[in-house]
């Protein structure tokens, strides 16, 4: 049995290592999701569809979900150019640049969401200049929009930038010396076996978008029906004391991201097969 | 000057980029990351000395803010060395070990980066709430666990479990077993082998993953927002007293807390950047995030 297992090795340490981390895995972080699928079961895929069907919480996971999408979109072109110039190019501070790209992954969300607020706000430095011409983004969903490309944007520079890395001179050579022009080359022979990594980093911060709170609420102006984001509103429901409310919420949004991050894998399974790139 | 012969000149054309093309391509993605990343930090901390150095200083020195400070300093405390040592654990079986249901158990280390921090938060209160399923037999011995400190202990526990982990996997599955095996053969008890080999291979990795950690741990706002209760004095992290302050209008007093907090991302930054420059081979290249 044993044996069927785990493949024998000299090296001492397994039991407890794996017995350590799966129980500390159990503990922590396992047997509190179990408490949230304990609970939504209580209220039965009926009660969960109810409350999924409430104007407030429809249009909260409306524009969460969306808002995230769109994010994510952005940030493939956005990410793709910046994982594009770090790699390819030189030039004075790069580096720099690129060390720069990890800040929304160190910068605490609160602290984002009070700065981005502060710029963006009608008499921020972005925000006034935009206000002045007749565009708010502080306190409407343009924020929210805004705030969740800027933590979206490092998971797709990253991504992608290892990969763009490995990508062979020579493959773009020989499309240059077959005749095609340096775009057609760019689209047709690099771009391509990046797809899965383009997907990756999509996933991730989709992922990561979707469940954002901090770096969102500060910016958004929390209106219901407006920019009131899914996670707020279970926060909210807390507040409210209607914890079935609020498990309700988060079983939702669980199920919807695992379904769609299910469906990228899936999505990029194919990709793969196709362009044969592992 | 002369043209180089066409068969030594690159065809600019066909192999890179016009000249201008390439300068604005840099151009747009150094805007981008300036309005994107640099703006917002640079108004961190202009608003922090908004009242100049005296206004800053005075807005640490609050007995709020100090409060918050130290619980923010006492939960990294209690939560990296744990989540560190776990994260070495789970590293080692996973690296070093071939094992029935490994990717199941690296997908579910990760588990906590997909699920919103709201949500980490909420599984805290229904286990541990007034009405949760411990809830009331704890209350009754006593201990208090949502609204007080464990609670926030707890919450931080979830959301920086997978970050050394994560770290370590890549660079010690790079790295293989052949020293270790070698330690061994030569006589090595296992704790020998890996105090002596193990861990000084690893230590600039581990090292990452223990200030990502750490940044994460004091800068969790989500799930300690929900677990809190928000008493000002007492179970107020950091990243909730600057929401308190922020939502006071005191914009000096928040923004003096968050620079702070910005300050460690900084630093995590510069030395996780330094590690990187320095020991690309010792590191896992890049992290796939």
């Amino acid at each position: 049995m044993r044996i069927a297992l785990l493949k024998p090795s000299p090296l001492p340490g397994f039991a407890p290592a794996l017995g350590a981390a799966l129980l500390w895995l159990g503990v922590l972080v396992l047997i509190p999701l179990a408490a949230l699928v304990w609970r939504a079961s209580g209220l039965g895929l009926s009660g969960l569809l109810s409350i999924a069907s409430q104007p407030r919480v429809a249009a909260a996971l409306k524009l969460s979900f969306g808002l995230s999408f769109l994010a994510a979109m952005l940030n493939v072109g956005l990410g793709g150019v910046v994982a594009w110039v770090l790699t390819r190019y030189e030039f004075p501070g790069r580096r720099l640049l690129d060390a720069a790209v990890d800040l929304p992954f160190a910068l605490p969300t609160a602290v984002a969401g009070v700065a981005l607020t502060a710029v963006y706000a009608p008499n921020g430095w972005i925000g006034g200049p935009l206000d002045a011409l007749g565009l708010k983004v502080a306190f409407t969903p343009l924020g929210i929009f805004v705030a969740l490309v800027f933590i979206g944007l490092p998971f797709m520079v990253r991504s992608v930038e290892p990969v763009l890395a490995e990508v062979e001179p020579e493959t773009e050579e020989a499309s240059a010396t077959l005749g095609a022009s340096r775009l057609r080359t760019i689209f047709q022979v690099v771009l391509p076996p990046l797809a899965p990594a383009f997907l990756t980093g999509f996933a991730l911060a989709l992922a990561r978008a979707v469940g954002e709170y901090g770096s969102v609420v500060f910016i958004s102006g929390n209106i219901p029906f407006v920019s009131e984001i899914a996670p707020l509103l279970i926060v909210v429901r807390l507040e409210e004391f209607d914890e079935a409310g609020a498990t309700a919420v988060a079983t939702i949004m669980l199920a919807l991201s695992f379904a769609l991050l299910l469906i990228i894998n899936l999505v990029q399974a194919r990709v793969r097969r196709r362009t044969g790139h592992a | 000057m002369l043209e180089a012969p066409l068969h030594i000149q690159r065809d600019r054309d066909a192999l890179a980029e016009a000249p201008a093309l390439r300068r604005a391509l840099i151009g747009f993605a150094v805007a981008v990351l300036a309005l994107f990343l640099f703006l917002p930090l640079a108004t961190v901390f202009i608003e922090a000395f908004g009242k100049g150095a005296a206004g800053f200083v005075d807005a640490l020195s609050d007995p709020e803010t100090r409060s918050s400070i130290k619980l923010t300093l006492i939960v990294a405390a209690i939560c990296v060395p744990i989540n560190t040592a776990l994260g070495v654990a789970a590293a080692w079986a996973v690296a070093r070990f071939e094992f029935a249901g490994k990717s199941a158990l690296v997908t579910l280390i990760d588990l906590p980066f997909s699920v919103s921090p709201v949500i980490a938060g909420l599984c805290c209160v229904l286990l541990f709430g007034a009405r949760g399923l411990f809830g009331p037999q704890l209350a009754s011995h006593g201990i208090e666990v949502i609204f007080a400190v464990p609670g926030i202990v707890l919450a931080t526990l979830f959301v920086t479990f997978p970050f050394v982990a994560r770290e370590l996997i890549p660079l010690m599955q790079q790295q293989g077993s052949d020293d270790e095996q070698a330690a061994l053969t030569l006589g090595a008890s296992g704790w020998r082998m890996f105090l002596t080999v193990t861990l000084p291979n690893i230590k600039w990795g581990l090292l990452a993953g223990v200030l990502l950690c750490n940044a994460r741990a004091m800068g969790e706002f989500g799930a300690v927002a929900v677990v809190s209760g928000h008493v000002r004095g007492a179970t107020n992290t950091m990243p909730l007293q600057v929401e308190a302050l922020y939502n006071d209008y005191d914009m000096v007093g928040a923004f003096a807390v968050a620079a702070l907090l910005a300050l460690l991302a900084l630093v995590t930054l510069v030395v996780k950047t330094i590690l990187e420059w320095r020991f690309a081979g010792e590191l896992a290249l890049r992290r796939r995030t």
